[in-house]
């Protein structure tokens, strides 16, 4: 496939004689595999478009939203439970999804949830990333008893299941938070159990590439003139590892944005005073009962689409990038 | 072969050890176990007379094999919270869990197995494109998505089915609560069961398919095709069996999650289960029940890795004779 | 021969929809197999020869398909057969031997399983006979104590012995024509000529015909009573196995003889053709070939030439044309003249460049 890119591309020297990297660099975009694939799949360019729609919602939140549903001061409990698309009876003031028992615009609550949910899983992504990269070059690179003590760490904690592991460091770590600051720290102890459980994938894959790229003859060349292999394995193992570890982290991130929302949603995750999507829905199955359907519904579709547009791009991504599986 | 299986067994006891030392260090070093215990109006005399009868003077090592006699004999301490010892709460929740994670194991291995196989094979179909589009649903949606997704339209919209507890039990062998042997128990079961089961029969499904997929490409699955074989038994003799490897090790791990899923659909359908137990105990910070649990867990999660393990001699040949340890 | 072939190829046309166009790796290609007849497929790697082989049986990967011609077993058309009628025809009509014999076989399978699958599938026999079958089968393709054997795995055996095996099992439900392809390239140079002398006496005994795709010249030259090659998708010359090697007529053939090596030979210079083969990409307009042909001429980048009886044989080439009349005869005198000693050829294997 890439042959044939490059085929391509020397047919059409027009475009690579432009001066200006950028440009030769965007043709070329524009002529990849990838960007093909991406013109020929609607169902990813959907999924891609929901899923900037969503992160731009939750970047511009606290601008458009018509209420702080984190300040209690601006909730009027005389609002509570307004049905969406319509006005309220005693108040008549409008909600465009409802309110909740509390009077809280849900379509505000959710841009602020949408916000904590998405920041938690893209950080928590982030350091899983940087720390099984990390690991795993240490690992693959050093070998010996350092590759054994983290390969070894990485396989039992691979025997459990990732959400069992986030639960039980989040159990842990607000053990070792003072009482009174439990709240306020949620967010950071969510990100690092988060993260904690899902870097083992990066190290694997890290690890694997290195040890394959340790033993080519470049490096060993580079040995014998005396350069370090270090800074050169880096140049020649990362590049080759972007591709898997852009795939395991954009699954990573449905995982990540996954298990945020099932511990909220336990009740150990974000607390009920900056409530995540999952900490909505928490709320919300209360009222599936009496009738109050919107304060449930709303939150869990916004879940549900980001999930499942971050699952499918996720998807679509491993396929390009590793034609094999396809 | 022995040896296989000696350094297999092997593992399998480093990774309880380590287990067991996370346990041990939760139990040990988080909060204070005896102001947990004691409460505040407890004296100095108290105070010392309980850390005596506790043993925690003793040298680290030596509460750690404590600790570990302890747990072999099952005893994981008190509960914090409910002031009642852990393994009585274990006992009393186990069977709930286990029933609930059986059932769910068993629809989420028929299902996922038979439709990964129609889908592997109808590669192009248009009904094997719905299956997989809607497994991709499946796996984005979160276990407790659906959960409340059943509840709301067989609950609450037909009221066909109960949304939570288990229904009546029977008494099994003066301690077992079973919900396998009554109507309403049967029914409470179906919901939490289909909750926990969903996620995993998709995972196995979308595996089994990939497995098909890369099976019907290789050379010996043309020359038996080349041979004129007939659909099934090309489908089934050939290329399932030799599909099942990697399934049954994704398979077994992922019969291990579910006992850890379990804590979600407990949650939701508020079924009376280890898990609910846990997670209650994680928001209390009840550590002595967090310790057991983990120790529990932990020795699940290791035998089904030996069985699995165990389970290749069955299937592939090769591993009898060749180098063990690829597993493949 | 009887006067009706037992495979008959008319105007074979393969073709793969891609991303950057139509791709023919199978390009009008005709050609006979006669009953008992060994017809050898040469040619480099992407000439088309296995894509040919498993079009015959049915066996192309999607999203390549048959897109014109027709292929005739016994004079019944079988490239339009539904897919279980086609399953019938394989292995009972036509047996297929593959290049790898470490992965044709099912590691999970014993071989005798396999067998009498293959036996019971075709033939209306029981299991004790199947498996009496199966014995019989190991011990005719050279496995020893094959009643001991036959509940072995595949990994238990060496190349060449599965090899063996696979050749029992394509024999098995005693199909009328073989088709062999390169079933000697992956196993060690000592036993290859174990394996083709087995495939030639066995398909010798039952009368079966064979197609034995190969690139290499010296299981030509022993195996085969004609020869077919192919270049770029096409047929470029046709005839009986010593008129092609002795005294080839197509420039291409001319040029594949005489790169041969000869290790009889009187030494001198390897003979290399200029360029190398197009890719299906980039095929040129005309004859396929006219790009490095010495004796080429106006009309060869033009107008494509369809095979032209020569002798016993068929040329495609504009040279051999009887409507050129005898422009060109000092132009075949030349390509006669360079042909190879077949006796060296016979002992020879080609190389890697050559075929």
């Amino acid at each position: 496939m890439s042959d044939s890119a490059r085929e391509q591309a020397a047919q059409t020297p027009e475009i690579a004689a432009e001066p200006g990297w950028l440009k030769d660099k965007w043709a070329r975009f524009l002529d990849s595999d990838i960007y093909y694939s991406f013109k020929r799949s609607p169902v990813t360019i959907v999924a891609f478009t929901l899923v900037v729609l969503l992160m731009l919602g939750a970047l511009v939140g606290p601008w458009i939203a018509p209420q702080n549903p984190h300040d209690p001061a601006q909730l009027n409990l005389m609002d509570g439970f307004t049905a969406p698309f319509a006005e309220n009876q005693f108040t008549g003031n409008f909600y465009l999804l409802g309110t909740d028992d509390q009077g809280r615009d849900l379509f505000s609550a959710i841009l602020y949830g949408l916000r904590i949910s998405l920041i938690v899983g893209i950080v928590s992504v982030l350091f899983a990333g940087v720390l099984g990269v990390t690991l795993g070059l240490v690992a693959g690179f050093f070998g010996g008893w350092i590759d054994t003590l983290i390969m070894r760490i990485a396989d039992i904690q691979l025997t459990f299941p990732s959400i069992l592991i986030a639960m039980l460091i989040y159990g842990v770590a607000r053990g070792l938070v003072p009482v009174d600051m439990r709240d306020e720290a949620a967010i950071y102890i969510l990100i690092v159990s988060i993260g904690l459980s899902e870097w083992v994938q990066f190290a694997r894959t890290v690890r694997g590439a290195t040890l394959v790229e340790r033993e080519k003859e470049y490096v060993q060349a580079a040995r014998l003139i005396g350069l370090g292999r270090g800074p050169i394995m880096l140049r020649h193992v990362l590049p080759n590892v972007m591709g898997p570890v852009l795939v395991i982290a954009t699954i990573g991130l449905a995982l990540a944005i996954i298990a945020e929302a099932t511990l909220s949603f336990l009740g150990v995750g974000a607390p009920p005073t900056q409530p995540s999507l999952g900490t909505l829905i928490r709320i919300g199955q209360d009222f599936l009962f009496s009738g109050e359907w919107w304060i449930i519904l709303f939150p869990s579709m916004t879940l549900l689409v980001l999930a499942l547009s971050v699952n499918l791009l996720g998807d679509w991504l491993r396929d390009v990038l590793n034609p094999k599986l396809r | 072969m022995l040896a296989f299986i000696i350094r297999r067994v092997g593992q399998a006891v480093i990774v309880l050890f380590t287990v067991g030392l996370v346990a041990f260090a939760i139990f040990r070093f988080m909060g204070d176990p005896v102001e947990n215990m004691l409460g505040q109006e407890a004296t100095v005399a108290d105070r010392a007379a309980l850390i005596e009868r506790l043993g925690l003077n003793d040298p680290i090592p030596i509460q750690y094999l404590r600790f570990v006699g302890g747990a072999l004999q099952g005893e994981f301490g008190i509960s914090y919270r409910l002031g009642r010892p852990v393994s009585e709460l274990i006992v009393e929740r186990l069977p709930a869990t286990l029933e609930l994670a059986m059932v769910s194991a068993l629809f989420a291995l028929a299902f996922g197995v038979m439709l990964g196989v129609y889908t592997g094979i109808r590669r192009d179909g248009f009904l094997a494109n719905v299956i997989m589009s809607s497994s991709l649903i499946g796996v984005s949606l979160p276990t407790f998505l659906i959960g409340i997704l059943l509840i709301w339209i067989f609950a609450v919209e037909f009221g066909w089915l109960p949304s939570f507890g288990r229904g009546e039990t029977v008494t099994l062998f003066g301690f077992w609560e079973s919900v396998l042997f009554t109507v309403s128990g049967l029914k409470s079961l179906i919901l939490p069961a289909i909750t926990l089961g969903l996620y995993q029969m998709t995972l196995i499904m979308r595996l089994v398919r990939s497995e098909m997929l890369e099976v019907l490409r290789t050379d010996y699955i043309r020359f038996a095709r080349a041979r004129g074989l007939r659909r099934q038994a090309i489908y089934f003799t050939h290329a399932l069996k030799n599909t099942l490897v990697p399934v049954i090790t994704v398979t077994g791990l992922q019969l291990g999650s579910i006992i850890a899923f379990a804590i979600i659909t407990e949650t939701v359908f508020q079924w009376p289960g280890v898990g609910l137990l846990f997670i209650n105990a994680i928001s209390f910070v009840d550590i002595p029940v967090m310790a057991a649990y983990l120790l529990l867990v932990g020795a699940v999660f290791v035998t089904i890795n030996l069985i699995v393990d165990l389970l290749y001699f069955a299937i592939d040949p090769r591993v009898r004779f060749d180098s063990p340890g690829k597993g493949a | 021969m009887s006067d009706q072939a037992l495979l008959s190829i008319r105007d074979l046309v393969v073709e793969f929809p891609t991303r950057r166009g139509l791709l023919r790796p199978v390009d009008h290609v005709s050609f006979d197999i006669h009953r008992g007849e060994i017809l050898g497929v040469v040619g480099e790697s992407g000439a088309g020869k296995s894509m040919t082989g498993s079009a015959v049986v049915g066996l192309i990967d999607r999203p390549g398909r048959i897109a014109a011609g027709e292929v005739l077993l016994d004079g019944e058309p079988i490239h339009r057969l539904s897919e279980d009628a086609m399953r019938r025809v394989r292995g009972r009509k036509i047996g297929m031997v593959f290049q790898d014999p470490l992965t044709s076989l099912n590691p999970l399978l014993r071989i005798g399983d396999q067998l009498v699958e293959t036996i019971r599938t075709h033939l209306s026999v029981g299991e004790a006979e199947a498996r009496k079958r199966a014995i019989a089968a190991l011990d005719e393709v050279g496995i020893p104590a094959a009643a001991r054997r036959i509940d072995s795995y595949p990994h238990e055996f060496s190349g060449g012995m599965r090899q063996r095996v696979v050749i029992a099992l394509a024999l098995a439900a005693e199909p009328e024509l073989v088709i062999a392809d390169e079933p000697t390239t992956a196993l060690d140079v000592s036993v290859q000529a174990q394996i083709i002398a087995l495939l030639k006496r066995l398909c010798r005994e039952r009368g079966a015909a064979v197609m034995l795709i190969t690139h290499d010249m010296g299981v030509i030259a022993e195996a085969t009573d004609r020869v077919a090659v192919l270049y770029a998708g096409r047929l470029a010359e046709i005839g009986p196995t010593p008129d092609v090697l002795s005294r080839p007529k197509h420039p291409y053939t001319v040029g594949l003889m005489k790169s041969t090596p000869s290790t009889l030979g009187e030494g001198g210079r390897l003979h290399q053709i200029p360029g190398s083969m197009p890719g299906l990409r980039a095929i040129p307009n005309g004859c396929a070939f006219h790009p490095r042909c010495t004796k080429r001429f106006e009309r060869c980048d033009k107008e494509r030439p369809d095979p032209i009886p020569v002798g016993a044989g068929q040329i495609a080439c504009w040279l051999y044309d009887p409507a050129e009349g005898d422009r060109h005869a000092a132009a075949r005198a030349e390509l006669a003249g360079a042909g190879s000693d077949p006796a060296a050829i016979a002992t020879a294997e080609a190389g890697e460049g050559a075929a």
